[in-house]
């Protein structure tokens, strides 16, 4: 097998939105990059992200990761303003809060009392949703249906497009001198004298440091550089609607109007495997109850519908590690790609540029599964 | 939820005669047809169009009227107006009709959905006034409308079929402007001898040409660099022939560049595709029964490989008495025919593969026209690595639009394949995705309630 | 111009931009805006740039028109009955709430 020119400081392996992120910031650090891909046709989950900038009701069961996420979503108005500027491809980023709606009184009084629980545990600073009433509601989003008695809302929220998220990056890698291969599936990671080489389909790469960025890919790559990355699927379903003009003024957690126009449907959570495929009964659940939020809705022509796999640790949040048997090599996972780009470019790549992820991370090893049951 | 023994989606030749040959052999058959009417494309309004519009459109038009007939009297489930959107992997059919959707169940699925014009990116085709060449005709057979002063543009039988057509309608085109690259001639005539076992269709074509050009029509031949001018809508087309530019103005503009499968069921469900080198497309891979890769889903007609609509019918009936397990003497029959009517193809298939210019459109044209994404900007995201059209669809929404990709995916796919220097076999398709044409989406939150009943 | 090759029909009436517009039976809301010399059907949704019919079978979503207050409807599939009310699109629609 031939060996693919010069090392790399860095190779990534996995060119989708959590790989192209540390990626990118890793670039910015100045270092040499190689990012290794699979092909066209893949699981890829970042083809099924929904596109929310996510603050609220995020980490209820563990801190760190809710002061992790808010510290992304802070991130993000620089994030966006770097990636337009290096790549050119603005990823439609906009941070106008974002709502979660209450179908019951029952829900409302328990949602209020998780963001009490999360005001007291983090000295209220990294939530600030709150709960909002049904005329409130109104005031902010017109055309509600009656089902809707109220909602939790954060100023924190916002979203942005996945599909220019993801051009962004690899326009941002390439214009900083970053190199992907695509059609390069790992199939090996070896140690190479005091750095990696990853062994693929088209040839042999070397990197000083090696980061598996390789969704669902993670689990049988990384116990070769000495780390145990516990995951399961979820299937998640979207509806994308044709375009209409503006509609929707904000994110919210079943819907969201896309800067095309284009009103996006979701989410599902179904234990189907690694199936990505489309199920009519499913999707005609998130219809019914997108038409139920917000019936107007239901004039508009679905034109898509597509499911993606979710990359899930056993407790949902992210995997974050660098291999203790192996140094220079680190694993990253998690389903919040668009959420988490913020600071895996800006916050956690410089730690991987300088070789060690900061302390503030601990909690985000996977060692925590030591004891735990499935979520 | 009822279930049927067969499901045939499309009321074309394919469609109507393997319905009408499963219901004669005793299969419960349901025939799903998006149109109004029976007949498909190729006999489009076959059963309303007068004698008048008959004989402008010809003998091998009036062929359908005894597939429709025969049909009619099959005793298959005809529903018309039923928008198939989806189907599951438990060969579940899901359809719109009347405003809402319904399921049936089927044990074998014929998918007979024919074929679409293949995309034509040249400068200006967006414009109101630029039309396929199929759009014309279709004016003409469902509606008897002719456009007066008409240009004809591209390559392929059904570019001269319909100029004769309009020549016969008293309304001959303005002109017929080939791109046809030099050499095509000589490089077919190697398929001659093959091509003399169906020789009716070359002895068609040559009178075909010979009664546009008797008609006066200027024909321009060899000609490149194609382009529509317009602000608002099309006023004239632009081209290099003989070595001169050309204008000839035109508000109506047609463009035809052969026809190719439609692969929206069979990608939908992710049946194996090979591409047809000789047709430019991708195909099913079918076994000898006309199956495809997903056990149940049979297809018949162009839809399998470009064959026309002879062959169409042929393949049809075939297909049911393989269902129905009848492979008698009668089959073997159908096959040897099947086989002759095929023998012209190889010469047509050289004559008339796409030009290389519309392979390759310069980088300023638009390929994908829904979401207005140009070749050149493909080109470019090719470039930071894409590896097919699935990440070029999600990076640049080619294939996105309203459409689903039916009229970009191969101009899309032929680019990236282009660029990577790639067999399109490698590079590949868009995966579809249901609902094959949108619908409503009060009507798919009240699917799930219906489909409980 | 479009020209009608049948010497006769039933007519049907309808209205294109509320003017009224003379089809026959039978033909599809494309063909009757094409037999009436309209070929300038909407301006798209995402860059503006006008549109009208081009496959005439339903593939390719360029012939979307407003029918009766629904918009994005094909004109080439849809038959024209007595009275329809036919509008332009200029641009992605308005949902009304």
């Amino acid at each position: 097998m031939s060996m693919n020119e010069r090392a790399a400081d860095t190779l990534v392996i996995g060119g989708g939105l959590v790989g192209a992120a540390v990626a990118y910031g890793l670039l910015r650090a100045g270092e040499s990059v190689t990012v290794l891909d699979e092909g066209d046709v893949a699981l890829r989950a970042s083809r099924g992200n929904f596109g929310l900038v996510w603050v609220q009701s995020k980490g209820d069961k563990m801190h760190e990761y809710a002061r992790w996420t808010r510290g992304s979503a802070d991130l993000w108005p620089e994030f966006a303003g770097l990636l337009a500027q290096d790549g050119g491809i603005d990823p439609d980023y906009s941070k106008p809060g974002g709502i979660h709606f209450m179908l019951s009184e029952e829900d409302l009084e328990k949602k209020r009392a998780q963001l009490h629980r999360l005001h007291n545990s983090l000295e209220g600073q990294e939530y600030g949703a709150e709960i909002i009433d049904r005329e409130q509601l109104d005031a902010m989003l017109p055309g509600l249906g009656p089902d809707v008695v109220g909602a939790s809302w954060s100023p924190h929220d916002g979203h942005a497009s996945p599909l220019r998220l993801m051009r962004g990056l690899h326009s941002a890698i390439a214009a900083k001198g970053g190199r992907y291969v695509a059609d390069a599936k790992a199939e090996k990671v070896e140690r190479d004298g005091s750095g990696y080489v990853v062994r693929t389909a088209k040839g042999a790469f070397r990197g000083d440091k090696v980061v598996l960025a390789a969704g669902h890919g993670n689990k049988w790559l990384a116990p070769s550089v000495g780390l145990d990355v516990p995951l399961r699927p979820e299937k998640g379903q979207i509806i994308v609607t044709e375009r209409v003009r503006p509609l929707i003024p904000m994110p919210t957690h079943v819907m969201r109007q896309t800067a095309e126009g284009t009103i996006m449907v979701g989410d599902s959570h179904e234990d189907t495997g690694y199936s990505d495929a489309s199920t009519s009964s499913v999707v005609s659940d998130i219809a019914k109850h997108a038409v139920r939020c917000f019936p107007a809705l239901g004039q508009l022509r679905v034109v898509r519908t597509w499911g993606a796999v979710r990359v899930l640790s056993l407790d949902g949040f992210p995997i974050y590690q660098e291999s203790a048997t192996h140094p220079g090599a680190f694993s990253i996972n998690c389903h919040s790609g668009v959420t988490l780009a913020g600071a895996h470019a800006l916050a956690l790549a410089p730690m991987i540029a300088r070789g060690r992820l900061d302390a503030s991370l601990d909690a985000f090893h996977s060692r925590r599964f030591e004891h735990a049951t499935a979520h | 939820m009822k279930t049927y023994d067969l499901v045939v989606i499309g009321a074309g030749p394919a469609g109507l005669a393997a319905a009408t040959e499963a219901a004669k052999a005793g299969l419960s058959v349901a025939l799903l047809d998006e149109q109004t009417a029976p007949g498909g494309q190729i006999y489009r309004g076959i059963e309303t169009a007068g004698a008048h519009r008959t004989a402008i459109l010809g003998k091998d038009y009036a062929e359908g009227r005894d597939l429709a007939a025969s049909f009619r009297a099959s005793g298959a489930d005809y529903m018309p107006g039923a928008l198939v959107w989806n189907i599951g992997t438990d060969r579940v059919v899901e359809y719109s009709g009347n405003g809402s959707s319904h399921r049936i169940g089927s044990k074998a699925i014929l998918s007979a959905t024919g074929a679409l014009e293949r995309p034509m990116p040249i400068p200006g085709w967006t414009l109101p006034g630029v039309t396929t060449a199929g759009a014309l005709q279709i004016l003409l057979k469902a509606a008897g409308i002719v456009q007066e002063d008409a240009l004809i543009v591209g390559s392929g039988p059904l570019l001269w079929l319909l100029a004769a057509q309009m020549v016969d309608a008293g309304c001959p085109p303005r002109a017929v402007v080939e791109n046809l690259p030099k050499g095509r001639m000589t490089a077919a005539a190697r398929h001659l001898a093959r091509a003399m076992r169906a020789r009716e269709y070359l002895v068609k074509g040559v009178l075909l040409m010979r009664k546009v050009r008797a008609a006066g029509v200027p024909v321009h031949r060899h000609a490149t660099e194609l382009a529509i001018e317009g602000e608002t809508s099309a006023t004239a087309l632009t081209f290099m022939a003989r070595g001169k530019a050309h204008r000839i103005e035109s508000a109506s503009i047609a463009l035809h560049q052969g026809v190719v499968p439609n692969q929206q069921v069979t990608r939908l469900m992710r049946a194996d595709h090979v591409w047809d080198a000789s047709q430019h497309c991708f195909r099913p891979k079918l076994d000898g029964s006309g199956q495809t890769s997903v056990p149940g889903l049979y297809v018949a007609g162009d839809g399998a490989g470009i064959g026309g609509a002879r062959a169409a019918a042929m393949q049809g009936r075939l297909v049911a008495l393989a269902i129905a397990g009848k492979q008698d003497e009668r089959a073997s029959r159908l096959s040897a025919a099947l086989a002759r009517e095929g023998a012209v193809r190889p010469l047509l298939e050289t004559l008339y593969a796409p030009a290389p210019e519309v392979l390759a459109p310069a980088d300023t044209t638009i390929v994908c026209r829904c979401e207005e994404i140009t070749a050149g900007t493909v080109r470019r995201t090719v470039d930071l690595g894409a590896p097919g059209p699935n990440q070029i669809k999600s990076m640049l929404r080619t294939g996105m639009g309203p459409c689903q990709g039916r009229v970009c995916g191969l101009a899309v796919a032929a680019i990236i394949a282009a660029r990577k220097g790639e067999d399109p076999q490698v590079t590949d398709y868009y995966r579809i995705r249901p609902p094959l044409k949108p619908i409503p989406l009060l009507e798919l939150a009240s699917f799930g309630d219906m489909a409980a009943e | 111009m479009p020209r009608r090759i049948d010497p006769e029909g039933k007519s049907i009436g309808f209205t294109f931009e509320g003017r009224p517009v003379a089809a026959r039976e039978g033909d599809s809301v494309a063909a009757a805006l094409t037999a009436a010399g309209l070929r300038d059907l909407r301006d798209s949704a995402v860059s503006g740039s006008p549109r009208g019919i081009f496959c005439m079978m339903g593939a390719c979503f360029d012939c979307l028109v407003e029918i009766d207050g629904i918009p994005n409807r094909q004109a080439c599939m849809i038959p024209v009955t007595e009275g329809l009310a036919v509008r332009r699109q200029r641009g992605a629609v308005e949902v009304r709430i």
